[in-house]
């Protein structure tokens, strides 16, 4: 099997298994979205009315808090340095890492959406309608993301660093998703548009993000 | 002296040294220029007397985006050319550019409220600028956050660059997203259509706003060469202690 591909593999096997990787961002989410009913009240139109930006704000915050673990854990055993050397071109590495963590974290989330969709009082069609965007848009919240983790995989306390360097990147997917799902529930406006602008975006991060990243592990790793 | 020449920190310190003084006298000069002519501005027919924070919040907003500009140029030094001095540029100018973008504002939404009715509206450019904010104060966090000044420059130049997509987002955003926040008046096709009492002040005043930064930019980027300077000095000592 390529190098690649293992890779990917041991990503999402350690992801798997150990007990900060995938599953405890799915935990994360769920918190999240009980939690928002005890702050705005429990009317179920208001919920509704919120649900979509309710499950954004969700999966941005879920996305943030596993990107620590993206490059921390390689880092503090040495495996990131025989990454950064082995003969697989880095940004190639980058990309693969991210792709396994987006499909240990980022792809959980999106299996969660209908079961917090109910809690939220979202019908059929706006509750796929969020599951839609968010599978378009996880992608760039992970690659993007992952430019903040690289930058910080050299700082010993970086987890909130990480967090204020990489929010200001993920607001345009934040904007655009909530746009897309409120556009395919109530409706005036095209669905298209925005969601159009989400692929875009999560095209983008997947070219820049892994160049990004590969830049900033060189240099902090030497 | 070649640009090469300037690389070396000790000539960057003896050039500046004789160049300031007289770009303090210039910015001094340009700002009492400006200053009287935007205080006897014709009062707008709609504004009044309002217009004229104009004149100081549309400098400060052209800064904050050219002081990025500036500071992804001096992170393309850092990483393609390795210019000795372009991290210390590139470090200098982030909190300066913080000041502008907050000062823009600032005096936005002061000159927002007597005239929208609001001191803050969630619309395309505010909230971009608002961004752009952010940006600059999570940049400054990194650089504080690694110890070696020549590692967190590296960091600090991909965040730049990273983040110098913003600007053409903030310039278009008033064509893009039809919101509250008027559309280009000055660098727009078919050129400006503000009216010549009100482009010679305004000229003026973002003249003398650049003419400021250049100033503060190179005083602050003598004061970071001699901070570090002071660093390996501490280090050397203390090194020498444990001797």
């Amino acid at each position: 099997m390529s190098a690649l591909g293992a890779l990917i593999q041991r990503d999402i096997r350690i992801a798997l298994r150990v007990a900060g990787g995938a599953l405890i961002g799915v935990l994360f989410f769920l918190t999240v979205v009980v939690l928002m009913p005890f702050a705005v009240g429990p009317d179920l139109k208001l919920l509704a009315r919120l649900g979509p930006a309710i499950l954004w704000l969700g999966a941005l915050l879920s996305s943030l808090l596993t990107l620590d673990r993206l490059f921390m854990a390689d880092h503090e055993d040495g495996s990131l340095d025989l990454i950064a050397m082995a003969r697989t071109p880095l940004e190639l590495a980058c990309a693969a890492k991210a792709l396994a963590h987006w499909l240990a974290s980022g792809l959980p989330l999106i299996i969660a959406t209908p079961v917090l969709g109910l809690l939220l009082n979202l019908d059929v069609p706006a509750t796929s309608a969020v599951a839609m965007t968010l599978l378009a848009g996880t992608p760039a919240l992970t690659f993007t993301g992952m430019i903040g983790a690289a930058l910080a995989v050299t700082l010993h306390r970086g987890g909130l660093l990480l967090a204020v360097l990489v929010l200001p990147l993920s607001i345009p997917v934040l904007i655009f998703g909530v746009a897309a799902s409120e556009a395919a529930i109530t409706g005036p406006h095209s669905f298209g548009a925005p969601f159009a602008i989400l692929c875009a975006l999560s095209l983008v991060s997947l070219v820049v993000g892994p160049f990004a990243a590969a830049i900033s592990l060189r240099h902090g790793l030497d | 002296m070649t640009l090469t020449d300037l690389a070396n920190p000790t000539k960057f310190l003896a050039l500046t040294a004789r160049v300031l003084p007289w770009l303090v006298g210039a910015t001094i000069l340009l700002f009492l220029i400006g200053l009287y002519q935007s205080a006897t501005a014709p009062d707008d027919y709609q504004q009044g007397a309002t217009v004229k924070i104009m004149f100081i919040h549309v400098p400060n907003a052209w800064l904050s985006m050219f002081v990025w500009a500036v500071m992804s140029a001096a992170a393309l030094g850092t990483l393609v050319w390795r210019h000795p001095l372009a991290d210390v540029a590139a470090k200098a100018a982030a909190p300066i550019g913080a000041a502008f973008t907050f000062l823009a504002l600032l005096t936005g939404s002061l000159w927002g409220r007597p005239m929208w009715g609001t001191y803050w509206e969630w619309d395309a450019r505010l909230t971009s600028v608002l961004i752009l904010f952010l940006m600059y104060l999570g940049l400054m966090a990194l650089w504080r956050a690694v110890e070696d000044p020549s590692r967190a420059a590296r960091a600090a130049a991909v965040l730049t660059l990273v983040g110098a997509i913003n600007l053409p987002i903030i310039k278009f955003s008033v064509d893009w997203w039809n919101t509250l926040h008027q559309p280009a008046s000055v660098f727009r096709m078919g050129g400006s259509t503000l009216d010549r009492a009100f482009l010679f002040p305004l000229l003026v005043m973002a003249l003398a706003f650049t003419l400021l930064f250049v100033t503060l930019h190179l005083a602050a980027m003598r004061n970071e060469i001699l901070r570090r300077r002071v660093r390996s000095l501490q280090m050397m000592q203390a090194s020498q202690k444990a001797a």
